[in-house]
């Protein structure tokens, strides 16, 4: 029987690293909880069990029935009737073995019935559950809501929600209409108070992923005049009150499996969660930043099933006598999608972590008030979240994509035959560099970090990491990388004129990403080169074959986006202008 | 009406991934070449029980396994997946039974639970493939039996209804309870280990597995009874010596040798009608012989 995550011991390596222990004591606040639920972990030790054998057991149910499943779930598609959505026959089993084997809510605390886990391997679930079906990871993943909800929402609303969450309801984030997509602060969907405080939600929204779910966060404009985004607030809808109806779901490329509805809501009752005024400006921020940290997991699951499918066909398939893998054309994709593959699951799990460091702050936060020391590591992790997300979900979209496209290309005509899962692959990426923020989005987010210093901090932190010796040469390469990273900031910085920097942004970001992914792989590489466990030892090597290919790659893609930069100036940007 | 279920489990090699090294010189299966794993069928039967669980509130569902002490693992896995508790029958004395010495001791040991409505269990075990031990543990016993279940259709009155599958077609019987049911592989799968349950109940030991525990780690099942596997031996049972392990077994094994299978089970598909051109080809892709 396949299981997804024994079957990938990268999982295991990127599970152990050194940080969790300090994840892992913020998050059970000295193991607490083991009093008052027995199913809570003692120590650190028994929480790392719990995690692994959690694991497992997604691993399980994504190598055998939600991976079984994805073809019919493609094919079959949602449908929607009478304003409701009816799941796929595949969806709807997939749901409930969710359900049953109790994958919902992990993150949610266990008062409420969650599983209390940290961010880092409910990602890895993610991870796992995307390479099985990737349209299937948004419903699952969408259980990411709750943790918005917990954040900003009364205990009352903690109290009547989370649990339903915990127990299997699924959830919908309705942000976008038909006139506000990128740009939110269009959102128009109205929302009147009503004597008893609670709200009448008028209006429509469109391209809603699960938008026919039981607990809705919907963002609508409160403050009748308002224009911007200091005129939305966000409210909690239920589908039990009524009042939002399914007018059609979209006929998708890919993620077919995943109901994307537009929405009409008439007279729908709904809360206010939090403040008034806030909606945009801080909560749909901190909702967006976990649904970008979603779709980077989800991108490292498709790459993962690219390059897998990609391998097993090049192995079988023989072409002049001999298995095409034997050729080194063919040798070289693989390689490559590999190294990419495992630059954008090391980018991952760090930025996994610091997202798990800075929200277990925040949750402490939240009881008693932080020593100076706790406040200021809270805001360093909190900036190298903020930093690592956008440039998680940018550049593993991105990568995801581009292995999706080499699978078809290893498959050759097969490939482009219905016959493979290699098409269904493509089709799904390819959302992932377009929604919860377009990856030119994703560069608007992360230019910042480029000119504040957060990237190269980021840099020289894992640059002062101890180098196994097979990695030098690696590790001479990015600090030379780094010298031209530096001399490209400085040139745009010098040059300052604002249109010139967005011009050159994505290619300041990628040069960041790429010395970044290149320095974590041989660090990642180099701490667990001489492991006891064997299977992390033999990803350990996995992953320094990748960094070899990987800074190949990376320093020729600095070189690239360098040469642009130092060629291009502010004057030839009339050749680009429409 | 609350029901007191038990279900038969059996640790089995996994012979479905069958390596070069699967068996020894001897002809005898090499067992730590082998991961040991829940019989699948068994696992099917254990879905039953738990669907009858949630149908039934307040009952209670007990692993009974015989084998080794490591069999206990069969039981935690049961337990992972919703059952209350169980029971590992492990005893030298007990060591190589056949089917009638195994049906006998599983007898007396479901006997020593007592008060029970429904033993459930796999059709047969992937190592033997007898399919002999759930109908003689009823015979034993003295009860009715249902062979090939595929699904319960209802418990009420003092009955139970049950599809079985057969191989030409499905037959529905009712059968008065307590009574002895085996699970067919057709049945639904049996539901996925829940997180909850496992980080809870990976604690659950046997007395000899708590017996290697840590301190730390005994201090923490210490007077907990939900997280007791029992361990019972043949007196416990009160199994007469004569009639189990090596003594109590007639069948002796000659030899074993490798065939070569020409033919597998046969199918009969009358008439030349399209329906019946269309149940051949989706045989012949279910059999993967064609697609």
């Amino acid at each position: 029987m396949a299981n997804f995550y024994t079957d990938n011991p990268d999982l295991k390596l990127h599970l152990q690293h050194p940080l969790m222990r300090k994840i892992v004591a913020l998050k059970e606040r000295d193991f607490a909880d083991a009093a008052k639920f027995d199913y809570a972990p003692v120590d650190f030790d028994d929480a790392m069990d719990n995690y692994y054998r959690v694991l497992d057991i997604v691993g399980e149910l994504c190598g055998t029935t939600i991976a079984d499943n994805a073809e019919g779930v493609d094919h079959e598609g949602p449908s929607v009737a009478n304003g409701r959505v009816t799941y796929a026959s595949g969806t709807q089993e997939n749901l409930e073995a969710c359900r049953k084997a109790g994958l919902m809510g992990m993150s949610m605390p266990r008062r409420f019935g969650g599983l209390n886990f940290p961010i880092t391997p409910y990602i890895m679930a993610a991870d796992i559950v995307s390479r099985a079906d990737t349209g299937f990871e948004n419903l699952w993943g969408l259980q990411d809501c709750a943790e918005t909800l917990y954040e900003f929402g009364s205990e009352d609303q903690r109290e009547r929600f989370i649990p339903r969450v915990c127990a299997g309801e699924t959830m919908s984030m309705d942000l976008t209409e038909p006139d506000a997509g990128s740009d939110l602060q269009a959102v128009m969907l109205k929302a009147t108070e009503q004597p008893d405080g609670s709200y009448l939600l008028n209006g429509v929204k469109r391209f809603i992923t699960n938008g026919d779910a039981d607990i809705h966060l919907v963002l609508a404009r409160s403050e009748e005049g308002t224009k911007d985004g200091r005129g939305l607030s966000m409210f909690i809808y239920d589908k039990r009150q009524g009042g939002v109806n399914v007018r059609r779901i979209e006929n998708k490329l890919g993620i077919k499996g995943s109901p994307t509805c537009e929405l009409v809501y008439k007279n729908a009752k709904a809360e206010l969660c939090g403040s008034r005024r806030l909606g945009l400006i801080k909560y749909v921020m901190a909702l967006m930043n976990g649904a970008r940290l979603g779709i980077a997991a989800q991108s490292v699951g498709v790459s993962e099933l690219a390059y897998r499918e990609a391998e097993a066909y090049a192995k079988d398939r023989k072409q002049f006598g001999k298995a095409i893998i034997e050729f080194p054309a063919v040798r070289e994709i693989l390689s490559v999608m590999k190294a990419k593959l495992d630059a954008s699951r090391c980018l991952l799990y760090e930025t996994a972590r610091y997202v798990d460091l800075y929200k277990a702050y925040e949750d402490i936060a939240r009881e008693r008030s932080l020593t100076p020391e706790e406040r200021q590591e809270m805001k360093l992790y909190n900036k190298l979240a903020d930093a690592c997300t956008p440039l998680a979900k940018g550049l593993s979209s991105e990568y995801c994509n581009q292995n999706a496209y080499d699978c078809i290309q290893i498959h050759g005509g097969s490939g482009f035959m219905k016959d493979y899962a290699c098409e269904r692959v493509y089709r799904d990426a390819r959302i992932t560099s377009i929604y919860e923020g377009t990856t030119q989005l994703q560069v608007v987010a992360a230019i910042r970090h480029v000119f504040t210093g957060t990237y190269l901090q980021l840099i020289e932190q894992c640059a002062a990491m101890p180098v196994c010796d097979c990695l030098a040469p690696q590790k001479a390469m990015l600090d030379k990388m780094t010298e031209t990273y530096k001399e490209v900031v400085a040139k745009v910085h010098e040059i300052n004129e604002p249109a010139y920097t967005d011009f050159m942004a994505r290619h300041l970001v990628e040069i960041a990403g790429n010395v970044f992914m290149g320095y974590l792989l041989v660090t990642d590489a180099s701490r667990n080169a001489a492991s006891d466990d064997a299977e992390v030892k033999a990803a350990a090597d996995s992953l320094a074959k990748s960094a070899r290919v990987y800074c190949n790659l990376a320093q020729a893609e600095v070189a690239r986006h360098s040469t642009f930069i130092n060629t291009v100036t502010p004057a030839d940007m009339t050749s680009y202008e429409a | 009406m609350s029901l007191n279920i038990i279900v038969l489990a059996k640790q089995v090699p996994d012979t479905r991934n069958v390596g070069k090294d699967a068996m020894k010189e001897d002809g005898t299966i090499n067992r730590a070449a082998l991961p040991a794993i829940f019989n699948p069928e068994d696992l099917n039967a254990l879905e039953q029980a738990l669907q009858l669980k949630e149908k039934h509130p307040g009952s209670k569902v007990t692993m009974l396994t015989m084998g080794l002490p490591r069999a206990a693992e069969v039981v935690r896995e049961g337990m992972f997946r919703g059952a209350d508790g169980g029971i590992v029958l492990t005893d030298r004395a007990l060591g190589g039974a056949d089917t009638l010495a195994t049906s006998y001791s599983l007898a007396q040991a479901v006997k020593k639970i007592g008060d029970y409505d429904v033993v459930i269990c796999g059709r047969q075990a992937i190592d033997g493939d007898t399919a002999q031990v759930g109908p003689q543990i009823a015979e034993k016993l003295g009860l009715p039996q249902v062979t090939y279940a595929e699904e319960v259709l209802d418990l009420s009155d003092g009955h139970i209804t049950i599809k079985r599958r057969l191989e030409s077609g499905v037959e529905t019987v009712k059968a008065p309870l307590p009574c002895v049911v085996t699970v067919n592989g057709s049945a639904p799968e049996c539901r996925p280990r829940n997180a909850k349950r496992v980080m809870k109940f990976k604690r659950a030991v046997s007395p000899s597995e708590r017996a290697a525990l840590s301190p730390e780690q005994a201090a923490l099942v210490a007077g907990r009874d939900d997280l007791e596997i029992k361990e019972w031996g043949a007196a416990f049972v009160e199994a007469d010596p004569e009639q189990i392990g090596l003594p109590g077994s007639p069948t002796k094994v000659k030899a074993i040798e490798n065939v070569v299978f020409t033919a597998k089970e046969s199918l009969c598909l009358n008439g030349s009608d399209d329906n019946q051109i269309e149940e051949l080809v989706k045989e012949l892709i279910k059999n993967h012989t064609i697609g």
